[in-house]
């Protein structure tokens, strides 16, 4: 039995022993000088992690009595999270370097933020749920904080912090609420308990549970963090944080509701479509006064987390897929446009105003086409493959007879449109102004043009990724 | 020849990335060669195009030389053409190589100017072939990328105000449909076209927030689609893009917003709006005939107080779309003739126009209509052609723009003579602005200093011009040449619409009782 649930959770435990074993050995050893090796060991371990996990086949295995959960929804998430988490430590390598930020701690704190999200994907219980939360969270704070002089960056950490933990707070008494109401913190459980009529205090426990959740995933009215805290942290940072634990919350968030609240679709339906709703427009809306590009992104953000609730709102095995497969297109855009910002350097400088980029496309016309592309890829214009993530939600939201969501989904789509636009309206026609730096990353050059080659490739058949997704969302909507 | 209409699409586009891999530097030479490259993607384009123009058959009403492959969703890959879209393809094939000589004296960032016009013909393209929804979808909204990048960097002082506009604008009214689509999708299971054209979507009545909804699904979707296709015809009120963008645009772009974009509009009303949704079309109809009278008498009487000549012209478009939108609406066999005929002459016609006025730019870097006058003198040749092209503005008998308004108005009559009155009045006010504009501009004396060394028409210019005019000319005075193509398809189309009409009398009916 024991031997069996092990084997389930044999990846997360060879990333917690590798981060820890890292650590002490770079304790105890030269500290900083490891740090370049230990970037690249660590993003090295995730690949052959989210190798591993790919190729784990079989249906559900439930382990620990149930608070674990390995299925392909799971094995979905976490090889997108791992691959990403990878992607982006590649990326910040030289940029923490030459800030003089890049330490030992980081590379590591990332594993254990990362193993955090592997639990929380695979939570089957609210205990384990939280244990996964948390992980991810305190791992997060640290990281959010990593340039200890600057003023900046040590507020982003403890605004994280402090609302982070207000969200867990209201997360632990939806928890106490529903475990009181069910009597059991097993998603098995509840799911039993919770059928047709539900009691208001078990609804209001629901309530709370997905506000704390909507604070992970910053769909708003949770959002007031994101662009705080995008802003301050160190653009590596940011890049991580707009990627990997977004992928993990959402994934999370439909696992609960799901696993848990699956016989009450219709009582959490309305709020997560309100959430979807209220994130599309204040995302789309906020953005269009940014001048500094990682607040834009964190807006943008909080825009997408909007339509990919409105797939998780259909709540139908259509719309997990929706939702899935918008994740990953939607964490492939970040990382290319990150690799982007990374770049971005005055003097050896980093330099996050958008008024930067003008005429970007005279100097550097390749990297100014494929921000273009990216650019319209997140706005949702055809042909790039982001439109067909907003294509799969429209659907999902339209066959769960949210028609009026969809349309509002579309109009918040146009709205967001200006503000993607006005980037490349800098790049190609804007003004004359003080020139960025060359690149002098090939690495950052590298990601950028394979991720906007993809979002143009990708129109031929979405890389396979449709049936992946569907078989997913098959093991998580029964 | 299997992938004939695949391969026509598709021929520009290898041109833009043989031009983005291999093209490298920016000096005279370089820039030559995007041109050459360019001009022969366009031609070459055109020549197998003509392939399809001579396998195609009229007398068969359905789509021929179709494609089909499995995409992802349960989409397909569908491409197709039949007596409607046939036209629009050789329309595009044909101006495509003209726009590009049109361009030939640009001199800032060549290469991307001509990889932004050859991506956009295959965008244009694929719209007029495609048969699945969703890749019609994205070669519909995939033609704003090109167009921004046109109007943004290559226009006008005040382009960034333009193109911002015109991509929202636009943008705004294609998402609803999208919406739409989705429903489609979703109520049918499908996304291919011809299968869609022979659904019967829901038209049973129901009532949202209190408004009872005539017509039911059809109605929204019909509303739907109008919304994105109103915005790209222009129709009035939805039209004030059109001259912003316009007089922005370069010339060439100008010429291909006019001659080609404006025709994916109503190209959509006849694939989608008139067959997908007839009983949603007959309630709406009389709405959109009003709107086509109101656009055509009013955007002409706008036309004649401009001081602009790109910007009187795009009025001009507004107005000769006005005429389309009523033919379609009509619905019967000389509106529907008409429309299309009207379509395709002001392809020819108003790019012409828009190359007037490019000829007489590049000299003066002026588009105002005081700065000219007289120019007769010294350009015969150009005073020559402009009368051509303003006489087959209004509508000359002869021209090809007679035939259109000719037939369009004669299919209003037998459906509402009172907008036939309001929109023939449209005739009469489309000479006043065409003459006036090319009294101030050509007739006269050549009084203004500056005007006193222009050169008339270089060989170049001549050789764009001369296919137009022979265009213009052929098709006013032999129209069967398109008539025969088109004829068949309309009447298809026309049988469907009645019966599916008909059929919903019959059980609003049998509800009634």
């Amino acid at each position: 039995m024991i031997s069996a649930d092990i084997q389930t959770i044999l990846p997360e435990i060879a990333l917690s022993v590798y981060a820890m074993v890292a650590l002490l050995g770079a304790v105890y050893t030269i500290k900083d000088g490891a740090a370049s090796t230990l970037v690249w060991l660590t993003s090295g371990v995730f690949l052959l992690l989210a190798a591993w996990i790919a190729t784990r086949q079989g249906a559900a295995v439930p382990a620990f009595d149930g608070m674990f959960v390995s299925d392909s929804f799971s094995r979905f998430a976490k090889v997108t999270i791992l691959t990403s988490a990878a992607a982006v430590l590649v990326m910040s390598e030289t940029y923490m370097a030459r800030r003089n930020l890049l330490r030992f701690e980081y590379p590591l704190l990332v594993a254990l933020a990362v193993v955090g999200m592997m639990v929380m994907v695979s939570a089957g219980d609210l205990m384990t749920l939280y244990m996964g939360l948390e992980l991810q969270s305190l791992a997060l704070y640290v990281v959010a904080s990593l340039r200890r002089d600057s003023i900046r960056s040590t507020e982003a950490g403890l605004k994280y912090f402090v609302l982070g933990a207000l969200s867990s707070g209201l997360l632990l008494y939806g928890a106490s609420l529903t475990y009181g109401f069910t009597g059991t913190t097993l998603f098995s459980g509840i799911i039993t308990g919770v059928q047709d009529q539900p009691s208001l205090a078990l609804l209001f426990g629901l309530v709370f549970l997905i506000a704390g959740l909507a604070f992970k995933v910053s769909a708003a009215p949770f959002h007031m963090w994101t662009p705080d805290v995008y802003e301050g942290s160190p653009t590596p940072v940011t890049a991580f944080f707009a990627t990997a634990p977004k992928v993990a919350a959402m994934a999370l968030f439909a696992r609960l509701m799901f696993d848990a609240f699956g016989g009450i679709t219709g009582d959490w339906q309305q709020i997560v479509a309100f959430l979807s709703l209220v994130s599309m427009f204040l995302g789309s809306i906020a953005a269009i006064g940014q001048r500094d590009i990682k607040r834009l992104m964190a807006y943008s953000s909080i825009a997408h987390m909007g339509y990919a609730l409105m797939g998780l709102a259909a709540g139908t095995a259509f719309g997990v897929q929706a939702m899935l497969i918008y994740m990953a297109i939607y964490v492939t855009m970040n990382v290319g446009t990150f690799a982007f910002i990374l770049g971005m350097e005055r003097d050896g400088r980093p330099v996050t105003d958008i008024l930067a980029l003008r005429m970007y496309a005279k100097d550097q016309p390749t990297r100014a086409l494929a921000m273009l592309v990216l650019m319209f890829s997140l706005a949702g214009v055809p042909p790039m493959v982001g439109f067909f993530g907003k294509l799969y939600v429209l659907r999902a939201a339209y066959d769960g007879g949210l028609a009026w969501l969809a349309v509002a989904g579309v109009v918040a789509s146009v709205i967001g449109a200006y503000y993607y636009l006005r980037i490349v309206y800098y790049m190609y026609f804007g003004e004359e102004g003080e020139k960025l730096d060359a690149p002098t990353q090939p690495i950052l050059g590298g990601f950028l043009l394979v991720s906007a080659a993809m979002m143009v490739i990708g129109v031929v058949n979405l890389f396979g990724i449709e049936p992946i997704a569907a078989s997913a969302a098959a093991s998580l909507v029964n | 020849m299997g992938n004939l209409l695949s391969l026509t699409t598709f021929i520009p586009l290898i041109g833009a990335v043989i031009l983005a891999l291999f093209l490298r530097g920016n000096d005279v030479a370089a820039q030559r060669n995007a041109k050459w490259v360019a001009l022969a993607a366009t031609s070459a384009t055109f020549l197998v195009s003509l392939f399809i123009l001579f396998g195609f058959d009229p007398a068969n009403t359905d789509f021929q030389m179709v494609e089909e492959h499995s995409w992802l969703l349960g989409l397909n890959y569908k491409m197709g053409v039949d007596g409607i879209s046939v036209l629009f393809v050789m329309l595009t094939t044909f101006l495509m190589p003209l726009v590009i000589g049109a361009c030939w004296n640009v001199e800032t960032r060549v290469k991307e100017y001509m990889i932004a016009f050859l991506v956009l013909e295959t965008l244009m393209l694929g719209v007029f072939m495609a048969l699945d929804l969703v890749l019609f979808y994205m070669f519909f909204e995939a033609g704003l990328i090109p167009m921004f990048l046109i109007i943004g960097i290559w226009g006008g002082v005040n382009r960034i105000y333009a193109s911002f506009k015109f991509f929202l604008y636009t943008f705004l009214g294609s998402v609803l449909m999208l919406v739409a689509m989705v429903a489609m999708f979703s109520i049918a299971g499908t996304t291919d076209i011809p299968t869609l054209m022979a659904t019967d979507f829901p038209a049973t009545d129901f009532t949202v927030l209190g408004l009872t909804i005539v017509g039911g699904a059809q109605t929204l979707m019909f509303i739907a689609f109008f919304a994105s296709f109103a915005v790209k015809m222009p129709m009035w009120p939805v039209h004030t893009w059109l001259p912003d963008a316009h007089v922005q645009a370069p010339t060439a772009g100008s010429v291909v917003l006019a001659a080609i974009l404006l025709k994916m509009g109503g190209y959509g009303f006849l694939r989608f709006s008139l067959p997908m949704f007839p009983v949603g079309s007959e309630i709406m109809g009389p709405l959109v005939l009003w709107l086509s009278a109101i656009a055509i008498v009013y955007t002409s009487l706008v036309a004649l107080v401009q001081k602009d000549m790109k910007k009187l012209i795009a009025y001009s478009s507004v107005a000769h779309m006005g005429y389309v939108t009523m033919g379609i609406f009509t619905v019967n066999q000389q509106g529907l003739d008409g429309a299309i005929f009207q379509m395709l002459s002001h392809g020819f016609i108003s790019g012409a126009m828009f190359l007037c006025v490019g000829v007489i730019y590049d000299r003066m870097h002026t588009r105002e209509i005081e700065a000219y006058g007289g120019l007769v003198n010294r350009m015969p040749a150009y005073a020559m052609v402009f009368m051509f092209f303003t006489m087959a503005n209004v509508g000359l008998p002869g021209t090809s723009g007679f035939v259109g308004e000719f037939l369009t108005l004669m299919g209003i009559f037998q459906e509402n003579t009172w907008v036939a009155v309001v929109a023939t009045s449209g005739v009469i006010l489309s000479a006043a602005y065409g003459l006036w504009l090319y009294r101030r501009v050509v007739m006269g004396d050549l009084i203004k200093e500056s005007l006193k060394s222009i050169t008339d028409m270089n060989g170049r210019e001549r050789a764009i011009f001369a296919p137009l005019v022979a265009m213009t000319l052929l098709l006013g005075v032999y129209p069967s040449l398109v008539t025969d193509i088109i004829g068949p398809s309309v009447g298809a189309l026309i049988g469907q619409y009645d019966t599916a009409q008909a059929a919903y009398e019959a059980a609003t009916q049998v509800a009634a009782n």
